[in-house]
């Protein structure tokens, strides 16, 4: 089970199920009125003038651009690629959007449109949203994903054995979508709305971590809540203590509920002093999010333009 | 330079409305006081603010006679549910005038707009409405009926929360049914002159409040005055002594709430990320002008290094300047004494052997600021272990066992408060009862409220001040 690049005391944490308990129960605990007392603290840094230009500017270029609906078509996916390739037609320079991300079916749709843009494909994997199926059909999944040409898999972790305990079963399962990956780019999503406590958050953090997660992933945004500022904090620190034990930098997306630039700008913050200022890149942060880049725009014109835009001054996809 | 650059989000420095001049208020008016002006700086800038009037002997004694007669004819007999309605008037006024009155402090002072926002006035304005709540049920707080008041308080507060320790002075006592006559600090007179106005503004009967600035020989002439019944004092432990001498052998009631050298004991099991936070507002909150800070950190040995490497991350990302900028969480010493005291204990820190590690971040050229300073290596024989620095500097130890950290945290001879970081609640318990403090927090620290009573053991002071025991230092029971 174990992966060779980790230091010892890691490695030893992954070599059998009761090792990998004691590793998770061992870790420090989160404090629920000190973590949320820390994040809203944060939450009040005034961000203005040079620094917001370059926050939005940063903001657009971390968008996972999502559509995960029933009604997806292979249209609404195409408008969807060509949006994330020129948010804002009036204003050329605005930057791209890291990815988009959508189900496993329609990946090749977004694939094929977005050849050579340097946009990311992500595709969500391992039955999306619930998790609820067996391996081969959850790796069938990946693979279909990989197959169709995504860079990027979003699986969810098996909720049910983590909270029943069974953290090696979680692990493994990690290992293996990873494994069937390939070159591309693994998230998990932990689906903390559904793990309840931080000390939940902190354990799938590294449970993902030590299982080779190249991103930990809060929510699938099919569950309340789904991303909020303090599980963010929590899983930022996670990042950051991995990166002081074993020198790797891993990243974090926060998904769901995540609308409006003043909320982005407040991720960005959390970013920067939490984990620092290394995670400030598209390569270690992402949003998960999709009504977000409209206001990421609208606010961006509001500091070029010197004034306010109508939402019908940006395009609807 | 930074990636991720904050630009300047600066408060309004007109919304402090700074006159050129202020006055002291006796008797419901702004007089002139006949001591020698003073003037105020910003500790930020090192500029005058602005000319204060101070009080003499013929001051401090208008302003007793003032308080007395308001005392004997309208706030002592009046029922308390009247003088709730002033009381939740002038708490409705502090709020209303919050944005100012924040500002203000942030000038006059030098902490952060961020401190003075969202703690100093809310936990102010919370003082005023709680006390208001006691004035008609007094009958009821375990005196027995109908408890009396003491009659003329005087009272002297510090320069740390100027606005605040007014509040957790003047709110007690008013709804008891006292008079007061207050001395703000000599650094921070301002806030406690707007105040006077809000006097005003609440129609409160001329009398009951008295504002006299000035410096230490006022708060002399207050506690020798012969007609004054009670003498509340925060500030220095040296100043305490000489009170408590001063008052000795009159019929004055006390009550002091003076130094500190806190404890803040981080154990093996504690949530650390969160401890390293409560460490950090221990100690760095309000620029360590904190009489209950927790300037001793006591760690686990078995974590130590752990705890020092997030501590020093944590603290590497702490923003010292303008304590007007929004984003500032470490504003201006209050005055040059003060930062003249905090680097000579500093260089005996470093004398004596301790490890000295202070934030890179970048410190203003003009104003006193002091950038945050961790020690390590610290041992209960040092001076920084020992004597209160007042200002942004931490002195962290080590301790094998729970009795260990016990034995540390109560060999000193303060008391004021103390902090416990772990998971395990019987411990917390068992610690607390151990730890000889006023004040004990558990996962938490710094943290106010006008319902929970504050107070010292030994050279920290006597008396409570809010809660209910908080009101037994304005009664005559």
């Amino acid at each position: 089970m174990s992966t060779p690049t980790l230091p010892a005391s890691l490695d030893d944490a992954t070599r059998d199920d009761a090792s990998l308990r004691r590793f998770l129960h061992g870790l420090p605990g989160v404090d629920q009125v000190g973590v949320e007392a820390r994040a809203a603290s944060l939450a009040t840094r005034s961000i203005k003038k040079a620094a917001k230009l370059w926050a939005i500017n940063t903001a657009i270029s971390m968008v996972d651009l999502t559509t995960l609906e029933g009604a997806d078509t292979r249209g609404k996916v195409r408008a969807l690629a060509a949006k994330a390739k020129r948010p804002d037609p009036d204003h050329p320079d605005t930057p791209q959007v890291a990815a988009v991300c959508v189900y496993p079916d329609l990946a090749a749709t977004a694939v094929e449109n977005l050849k050579g843009t340097g946009i990311g494909v992500a595709s969500v994997a391992t039955a999306f949203p619930s998790g609820r199926s067996n391996r081969t059909a959850k790796l069938a999944d990946v693979a279909l994903a990989v197959e169709s040409g995504a860079s990027e898999v979003d699986m969810v972790i098996d909720r049910g054995a983590f909270l029943e305990g069974r953290y090696g079963q979680v692990f493994e399962e990690i290992q293996a979508v990873k494994a069937a990956c390939g070159d591309a780019h693994l998230k998990v999503i932990l689906e903390t709305g559904e793990l309840a406590t931080y000390d939940n958050v902190r354990r799938a953090s590294w449970l993902a971590l030590l299982a080779g997660g190249d991103f930990i992933k809060t929510s699938t945004g099919k569950v309340s809540p789904a991303a909020t500022l303090p599980v963010t904090h929590v899983m930022l620190q996670a990042v950051r203590d991995w990166f002081t034990s074993t020198g790797e930098l891993r990243g974090v997306k926060p998904a769901g509920g995540i609308r409006t630039t003043k909320d982005a700008i407040r991720y960005l913050v959390a970013v920067h002093e939490v984990a620092g200022e290394q995670w400030l890149t598209r390569k270690l942060f992402r949003f998960g999010a999709s009504s977000l880049l409209n206001d990421l725009i609208l606010q961006r014109r509001t500091q070029l333009d010197g004034h306010y835009s109508g939402p019908d001054y940006v395009t609807v996809d | 330079m930074a990636v991720f650059d904050y630009a300047p989000a600066p408060e309004s420095r007109d919304l402090a409305n700074l006159k050129p001049s202020y006055r002291p208020f006796i008797n419901g008016e702004f007089v002139d006081g006949s001591g020698e002006p003073l003037k105020t700086i910003n500790p930020a800038t090192e500029e005058v603010l602005a000319e204060v009037g101070t009080a003499s002997l013929s001051d401090v004694d208008t302003a007793v006679k003032a308080a007395r007669r308001a005392y004997e004819k309208v706030w002592g007999p009046m029922p308390g549910a009247e003088r709730a309605k002033y009381l939740f008037r002038i708490a409705r006024l502090i709020q209303e005038r919050s944005r100012e009155l924040a500002v203000l402090e942030s000038l006059d002072n030098g902490k952060p707009i961020k401190e003075s926002r969202d703690s100093d006035l809310p936990i102010a304005a919370a003082h005023f409405f709680y006390h208001a709540g006691w004035a008609d049920k007094l009958d009821y707080a375990g005196f027995g009926p109908d408890p009396k008041p003491l009659g003329v308080a005087g009272q002297i507060i510090p320069w740390n929360f100027p606005l605040l320790m007014l509040a957790w002075k003047i709110a007690p006592a008013l709804a008891t049914g006292n008079t007061v006559v207050l001395k703000p600090a000599e650094t921070t007179p301002l806030t406690a002159l707007v105040f006077a106005e809000i006097c005003q503004q609440a129609g409160l009967p001329p009398g009951v409040v008295n504002i006299l600035p000035g410096a230490g020989d006022v708060g002399q002439l207050l506690v020798r005055h012969l007609d004054i019944d009670k003498i509340a004092f925060t500030g220095s432990t040296e100043v305490g002594k000489l009170i408590q001498r001063e008052v000795a052998g009159t019929s004055k009631r006390l009550t002091l709430e003076l130094g500190g050298k806190a404890a803040n004991i981080v154990f093996d099991d504690a949530p650390l990320d969160q401890a390293v936070e409560g460490v950090v507002n221990g100690i760095f909150f309000n620029q360590g002008h904190v009489c209950c800070a927790g300037s001793r950190l006591l760690v686990q040995e078995s974590i130590v290094d752990e705890v020092m490497d997030k501590l020093r991350y944590r603290v590497s990302t702490m923003r010292i300047g303008d304590p007007l900028d929004k984003n500032t969480d470490i504003g201006a010493i209050n005055s040059a004494t003060q930062l003249t005291k905090i680097r000579e204990l500093v260089e005996a820190g470093e004398a004596e052997g301790a490890h000295r590690w202070t934030s890179s971040c970048p410190v203003p050229e003009r104003g006193f600021f002091f950038a945050p300073t961790v020690f390590s290596d610290v041992h209960q024989s040092m001076r920084i272990a020992r004597e209160e620095i007042f200002g942004p500097v931490l002195s962290v130890l080590t301790f094998r066992t729970p009795s260990e950290a016990v034995t540390k945290a109560n060999n000193t001879p303060y008391g004021l408060s103390a902090g416990i970081w772990s998971e395990k609640g019987s411990r917390i318990l068992s610690v607390a009862n151990k730890l000889r403090a006023g004040v004990v927090w558990a996962n938490t620290f710094n943290r106010f409220d006008p319902a929970a009573p504050f107070g010292g053991y030994q050279e920290s002071g006597f008396g409570r001040e809010g809660g209910r025991i908080g009101l037994e230092g304005y009664l005559s029971v």
